[in-house]
C-alpha cells in the first residue's frame, strides 16, 4: 500500500486513539484504576460467589466503556508500526506511530497497586521484617554509632577539659544554654516554638537519613561518616552535660523521642551500608545488579525510617519538651524504647519463628 | 559511538525506539524546577514569615517537600514529568518504557544526594558522560531513563507540486533516502537542498536538480509500495 494511502486509510483510527491515550492520561485515572481492581477482585473470586460471573461481565462491559478497546486498539497500531517500518514509510510517520505506540505502551503496562492495603500490611510485617532480613548491616551501622558516641563520651569523662577539642567554644555555649541553666526548657517557649521545632526536626532529620542512605552509594564511607559523626556528637554532648552536672535535663529530653530517632538514623545508615557493600563485593551479580537489588531491599527500610522520623518529630516538639518528673520521662522513654525494640524483633515473624522473606 | 536512541521490544513483538535525553537538557529541566521551587518558597516565606514560630514551622516542613517530595511527587503523579521536564519534553520511564513508580523515582530521588557529591552534580555529570545511556547515579540504582518525548512534526504539506515517477529502479534504501530528503529540506538551505540533488542528477544545473528531486521524492511519498522493482539487494529486511 501507498504511504498516503496507508495514512489517509488510517488518520481517523489513530486520531480515535489519541484521544483515548490523552483521556487516560488524564488525572482521575483513579476511576479506572478502581473499576480495574475490581474486575480483578470478581475474576479471583469467581469460585466462591455465584454471582460473581454475571457481576464481573457487566463489570469488564463497564470498563470497555470506559476505555473502548484499548488494548485490542493498541496492539493494532503496533501493527501499523511494524508495517511501516517493514515498507520503509517516511520517518515523520514511523516516528510518529511509535510515539503513539510509546504513549500506549505506558499506559497498558503500567503497574500501580492500591497503596493504602499496603501500607498496613508494611507496618505490620514487611518493614520489621526488612529490617531484619539486613540485621548484618543495621548492627554495623549501630556500632560505630555506639562506639564513636562511647569513645568521646569516655575521653570526656576522663579528660574534661577535652571537651574544648571536639565542641567549638560557641557550640559549649549553646547547649550549656539549652540544658544546664537554671531556667526550665518549657520557659518562654509556647506552643508556637514546638510548631517550629517540629517543621525542623521534620527538615533536619529525615533530610540525614536520606543523605546516609545516599552517602552509602560511596562505598559505605558517606553512611559511615554520618553515622560516626552524628553518635560521635551526641557524646560529647552528653558527655560534657554530664560533666557540668546537667545531664538529666538532657537525658529526660532526649530519652523518649531518642528512640525512633536514633534507631532511624541508624537503620538508614545500614540501608547506605548495604549499598556500598553491593558495589564492594556484588557477589555472584554484576555490580550495576547488586546495586539495584540492594536499593530494593534497602527501600521498605527507608520507607520505615521516613515513618519512624516523623513519630520521632512530634514526640521531640510537643512531649519531649514538657516539664514532667524525672521518672515519667524515663518510665515513658524506657516503653518507647523497648516496644520500638519489640516491634522491630518480633513483628511479622510466622508461628515458626521465620521470616519467610527471602534474603 | 554516541548513539542517543535505545530500543526495547514490547510485548506485541514491536521494537520501540526512545530518544535518551543528556546532560544538557536535564540540566535546563533542572534549572527551572529550581526556579519554581525558589518562587513557591520565596510566596510561602512572605506569607508564612509575619506568623512567628508555627510560619517558620510550616515554612521548614515546605522546604523539606520542595527539596525530597517536589521530583517524586511530580514523577509518580505526572507521568514521569516534573513541570521543568514537561517543558523540555522529557520524561522519566523504566528501562522497559514503562511510567515510573513510587519505587522507583524514590530510589532515583534519595540516591540524588550521592549524584550532587561533591558539589554541583559532578559524580552524575561524570556517570552520565560514562553511560551509554546517560543515566546518573540514581537512575543506575533505581533502573530509570530520561527520554525525550518530543511530539514529530505532521508531514511537510506539499503545495499543488506534481509527482514525477522515477526514471531508474528504486530501492527500498532509495526511498528511504528520499523520503527523508522531503521531510528535512525545509530545514535545508536552498544551495544543501541544490548540493544533494545535484548528487542525484549530476546532468541537471542546481536548481532543477532540485526541484526534479523534490518531485520524485513526493512520487515516492505517494508511490510508496508500488513501484518497488528494484535489484536483490531492495528487498526489505
Amino acid at each position: 500500500m501507498k504511504q498516503q494511502q496507508f495514512e489517509t486509510r488510517y488518520a481517523p483510527f489513530w486520531d480515535a486513539l489519541t484521544r483515548t491515550l490523552t483521556q487516560l492520561e488524564q488525572p482521575p485515572r483513579r476511576r479506572w484504576r478502581r473499576r480495574a481492581t475490581r474486575v480483578a477482585d470478581a475474576v479471583t473470586d469467581a469460585p466462591s460467589s455465584t454471582t460473581s460471573e454475571e457481576s464481573g461481565d457487566s463489570l469488564r462491559d463497564s470498563l470497555r466503556d470506559s476505555l473502548g478497546d484499548f488494548p485490542a486498539d493498541y496492539r493494532r497500531l503496533c501493527h501499523h508500526l511494524a508495517l511501516a517500518r517493514q515498507r520503509g514509510y517516511s520517518p515523520n510517520l514511523v516516528n510518529r506511530l511509535n510515539a503513539l505506540v510509546l504513549r500506549g505502551h505506558r499506559q497498558l503496562y503500567q503497574h500501580r497497586p492500591p497503596l493504602l492495603p499496603r501500607l498496613s500490611e508494611f507496618l505490620r510485617a514487611d518493614f520489621p521484617r526488612a529490617v531484619r532480613s539486613q540485621w548484618r548491616w543495621h548492627v554495623a551501622s549501630a556500632m560505630s554509632f555506639i562506639l564513636a558516641m562511647a569513645l568521646i563520651w569516655g575521653l570526656l569523662a576522663v579528660q574534661p577539659e577535652r571537651v574544648h577539642s571536639v565542641l567549638s567554644g560557641e557550640m559549649i555555649a549553646n547547649i550549656e544554654a539549652m540544658y544546664a541553666s537554671d531556667t526550665r526548657l518549657s520557659d518562654g517557649r509556647g506552643s508556637d516554638d514546638d510548631v517550629m521545632m517540629f517543621g525542623y526536626y521534620i527538615y533536619n532529620n529525615i533530610s540525614v537519613a536520606f543523605r546516609s542512605f545516599a552517602g552509602g552509594l560511596f562505598f559505605g564511607v558517606g553512611a559511615l561518616f554520618i553515622m560516626i559523626f552524628n553518635g560521635g556528637f551526641f557524646g560529647a554532648v552528653a558527655g560534657h552535660l554530664t560533666n557540668v552536672g546537667a545531664g538529666e535535663p538532657l537525658f529526660t529530653f532526649v530519652i523518649a523521642h531518642g528512640a525512633p530517632e536514633i534507631t532511624a538514623i541508624i537503620l538508614a545508615g545500614g540501608a547506605g551500608l548495604r549499598l556500598g557493600a553491593a558495589l564492594l563485593s556484588p557477589g555472584q551479580l554484576t555490580r550495576l545488579a547488586a546495586l539495584r537489588a540492594a536499593a530494593r531491599s534497602g527501600l521498605p527500610v527507608i520507607y520505615g525510617v521516613f515513618l519512624l522520623l516523623i513519630l520521632a518529630a512530634f514526640i521531640e516538639a510537643f512531649w519531649s519538651p514538657r516539664d514532667l518528673p524525672a521518672q515519667t520521662k524515663y518510665l515513658v522513654g524506657g516503653l518507647c524504647w523497648a516496644l520500638l525494640t519489640v516491634y522491630l524483633l518480633f513483628a511479622g515473624r510466622t508461628a515458626t519463628g521465620d521470616d519467610d522473606v527471602p534474603r | 559511538m554516541i548513539d542517543d536512541r535505545q530500543y526495547i521490544v514490547t510485548p506485541e513483538g514491536v521494537p520501540l525506539v526512545l530518544t535518551l535525553a543528556g546532560p544538557i537538557p536535564r540540566a535546563v529541566a533542572y534549572l527551572i524546577d529550581f526556579c519554581i521551587r525558589l518562587v513557591v518558597y520565596l510566596v510561602a516565606a512572605l506569607f508564612l514569615g509575619p506568623l512567628g514560630g508555627v510560619g517558620m514551622g510550616l515554612l521548614l516542613i515546605l522546604f523539606f517537600l520542595l527539596e525530597w517530595g517536589y521530583p517524586i511527587l511530580f514523577e509518580v503523579l505526572r507521568h514521569g514529568q516534573t513541570p521543568g521536564k514537561k517543558a523540555l519534553h522529557l520524561t522519566v520511564v523504566k528501562e522497559d518504557a514503562t511510567p515510573v513508580d513510587l519505587n522507583a523515582s524514590l530510589i532515583r530521588n534519595l540516591l540524588r544526594t550521592a549524584d550532587l557529591f561533591p558539589t554541583f552534580y559532578l559524580a552524575g555529570l561524570i556517570t552520565m558522560l560514562i553511560d551509554r545511556r546517560f543515566r546518573r547515579l540514581g537512575d543506575l540504582a533505581a533502573g530509570t531513563l530520561v527520554v525525550h518525548v518530543t511530539p514529530p512534526p505532521d508531514s511537510t504539506p506539499h503545495n499543488g507540486d506534481t509527482p514525477l515517477a522515477p526514471d531508474w529502479a528504486v530501492t527500498i534504501s532509495d526511498r528511504q533516502l528520499l523520503l527523508n530528503f522531503l521531510e528535512r529540506s525545509p530545514q535545508l538551505s536552498s544551495g544543501r537542498r541544490a548540493e544533494l540533488a545535484q548528487l542525484a542528477f549530476p546532468e541537471l544545473p542546481p536548481d532543477a536538480a532540485a526541484q526534479r528531486l523534490r518531485h520524485v521524492a513526493l512520487y515516492m511519498q505517494g508511490a510508496a509500495q508500488g513501484s518497488v522493482q528494484g535489484p536483490a539487494e531492495g528487498k526489505a529486511p
